[in-house]
């Protein structure tokens, strides 16, 4: 598909999809971090994007919400195209929530204030009524008892689930989820998991960079698999996993399993 | 004087118990000598010094007591403490600098708690100075006083709040300004903090009292406003640095989910950013807080009469008592002292705290 193709699909659709990436270029420096990038993620859809370190998938999720900019090509989320404009910017992060492998809650607020932060200074939302949501979705995440801790007396998964929490404060269309479970330890993977397949069941659309192949398999209704910055093959979990096309993949998946 | 400004290390120390600290003390016959030695040393000292604040002392009489007394001289402070407290501010009005002295430490002594923290505190920063001016120079229906005559400890607390609370609106902005990615501001930024860092205090108090004026004949203000012009841009400057000490502490990743979250560049840097970056420095800007406070005396240089040199004031009547000036300078540095020990104590358990609650 051209730009153009693309350009005109999006003008006649009533509903653009949620996330799409045409002809999609970045650079590090001198270091083609992600080349040519065609990527079309539905609403209620849920991509899990995999690949070796280094591949460019955190990279490609990251700028979705513009925490990196592109070089060359378009990216629009919810007929939105991303640009230098700020307004512009500014509105696909009000539709879009995300989930860090390093967790990043703010370690000088209680989890509570964490997250009615966004909600009341970002978008004017009385106090009461972001204590509720937040609260509501706390317990959502089993979490709300430990609702006036702060993050560093929590564990990794329960930080990982108020981070989950926090970013649904704001009503996000579309989730993403940037390695979410590894820096967690083994015990604790399953808990995060759980809350993100729960998500998952509501329709919530998500683009999920992981290595939990078990979560792609039951969760995922597309499979990315990037290399060296590109994306090498996309496909269905069930075909994916089972009779990759391309070598790269294959390579990759005999690795995992071993 | 100022070198109290230029040493901005502060080694965070652990309590050891006791034992521990002692272990080393008598672990040789070379180090037991050593201990003796410094032992012996220190218990003269103490003996000499109790002789002279206690035992040798003249407690109570006037000038003539002290005449017969080889110590201390007690009743030179009885007689003279409103002078050296307060300078020559006019005796019948004394209640106006003891009010502002009570109310700018208790505001300092509520900053200190933190549960204080908040806007409200910010509001008493700016108001408190704002009431003791008024307070001191006669608004409201007060008899007027001219600055001139301010003097003694609420006019070097004055000096020091104004100065401290001044430089945090100007040092919080050099200091995004040096991390800003537009390179104008960054050099500006950098050249301000450098050149203003570049130089003694002392420098900066001549600049702002006589060569600003000789040049500018506009900004001939009174000394009070060229006091604290000075001060602040000085102090900012050393700010400025900790600040951005703090700011660069910070994982990238707290300004990132700030950004995610769709909170503005402002917002991020107001309600994340900052107050992160300002508690990870506590130590560096207790330490500059003491700095400055003991760099305050400098202001008598041009003509001010802070608390030590109203100190001198009363201390200028040598004839009369004589040996007074021992006592009045003893007396001035363990005030000076007694501030800036609570104060470092304070950090410590203010570090301590921040830890234990998973601020920090």
């Amino acid at each position: 598909m051209t730009q153009t193709q693309a350009a005109e699909r999006r003008a006649h659709a009533s509903n653009p999809p949620a996330i799409e990436f045409v002809g999609v270029d970045k650079w590090y420096g001198a270091h083609h971090a992600l080349r040519d990038i065609y990527l079309t993620v539905d609403s209620g859809e849920r991509v899990v994007v995999c690949g070796p370190s280094g591949s460019g998938k955190s990279t490609l999720i990251r700028c979705v919400n513009r925490l990196e900019e592109h070089q060359r090509g378009a990216i629009w989320v919810n007929g939105v195209e991303l640009t230098h404009s700020l307004k512009q910017t500014d509105r696909v992060r009000q539709d879009v929530g995300m989930v860090f492998q390093q967790f990043n809650l703010f370690p000088h607020l209680t989890v509570l204030q964490n997250c009615t932060l966004a909600p009341i200074w970002g978008r004017n939302v009385a106090r009461a009524e972001a204590e509720e949501t937040a609260l509501a979705l706390l317990d959502k995440v089993r979490i709300a008892d430990q609702a006036h801790k702060f993050p560093n007396q929590l564990s990794g998964g329960q930080q990982q689930r108020v981070a989950i929490a926090r970013a649904l404060c704001m009503k996000p269309k579309i989730m993403l989820f940037d390695e979410p479970t590894s820096a967690l330890d083994p015990e604790m993977v399953k808990e995060v998991l759980d809350t993100m397949t729960a998500l998952a069941g509501e329709g919530m659309t998500m683009m999920v960079v992981t290595h939990e192949m078990g979560f792609a398999r039951r969760v995922a209704d597309r499979v990315v698999f990037m290399d060296e910055g590109e994306i090498v093959e996309i496909g269905e979990p069930e075909a994916f996993f089972k009779a990759p096309r391309q070598e790269r993949t294959q390579q990759f998946l005999s690795q995992l399993l071993h | 004087m100022t070198l109290s400004l230029a040493e901005q290390t502060l080694a965070p120390h652990r309590a050891r118990p006791w034992r521990r600290r002692a272990a080393g003390l008598f672990s040789s016959p070379g180090n037991a000598l050593v201990s003796l030695v410094v032992a012996a040393l220190l218990a003269l000292g103490v003996w000499w010094f109790l002789r002279w604040a206690i035992v040798d002392a003249a407690w109570t009489g006037g000038a003539e007591a002290c005449k017969t007394h080889a110590g201390a001289c007690w009743p030179f402070i009885w007689t003279n403490w409103r002078l050296m407290a307060f300078g020559v501010y006019p005796q019948e009005v004394m209640w106006r600098p003891a009010i502002s002295l009570a109310l700018m430490v208790g505001v300092i002594g509520l900053s200190m708690a933190p549960r204080f923290w908040g806007w409200p505190l910010i509001v008493a920063w700016v108001a408190t100075p704002a009431a003791v001016c008024a307070l001191l120079g006669g608004g409201l229906g007060l008899r007027p006083v001219s600055t001139n005559d301010w003097g003694g400890l609420p006019l070097t607390l004055l000096v020091w709040m104004i100065a401290f609370a001044g430089a945090f609106v100007f040092a919080v902005p050099l200091a995004l300004a040096r991390r800003s990615k537009m390179g104008g501001l960054r050099v500006a930024s950098i050249i301000v903090i450098e050149l203003v860092r570049g130089a003694p205090m002392l420098v900066a108090l001549y600049v702002s009292r006589f060569i600003v004026p000789m040049m500018a004949p506009a900004f001939d203000v009174n000394l009070f406003v060229s006091v604290e012009a000075a001060l602040i841009l000085f102090v900012a400057s050393y700010l400025a640095e900790i600040i951005r000490a703090g700011l660069q502490s910070l994982p990238s990743g707290q300004a990132e989910a700030a950004h995610a979250l769709g909170l503005s560049g402002w917002r991020t840097i107001q309600l994340v950013l900052l107050p992160q970056a300002l508690r990870a420095v506590i130590p560096a800007l207790v330490n500059l807080g003491i700095g400055v406070l003991l760099s305050t005396p400098l202001v008598a240089v041009i003509g001010m009469t802070d608390f030590l040199s109203a100190v001198k004031e009363a201390a200028s009547h040598e004839q009369e008592w004589p040996g007074c000036y021992t006592i009045a300078y003893f007396v001035a540095g363990a005030v000076f002292f007694s501030v800036c020990f609570t104060v470092s104590r304070y950090s410590r358990w203010l570090e301590r705290r921040l830890r234990a609650s998973g601020h920090a």
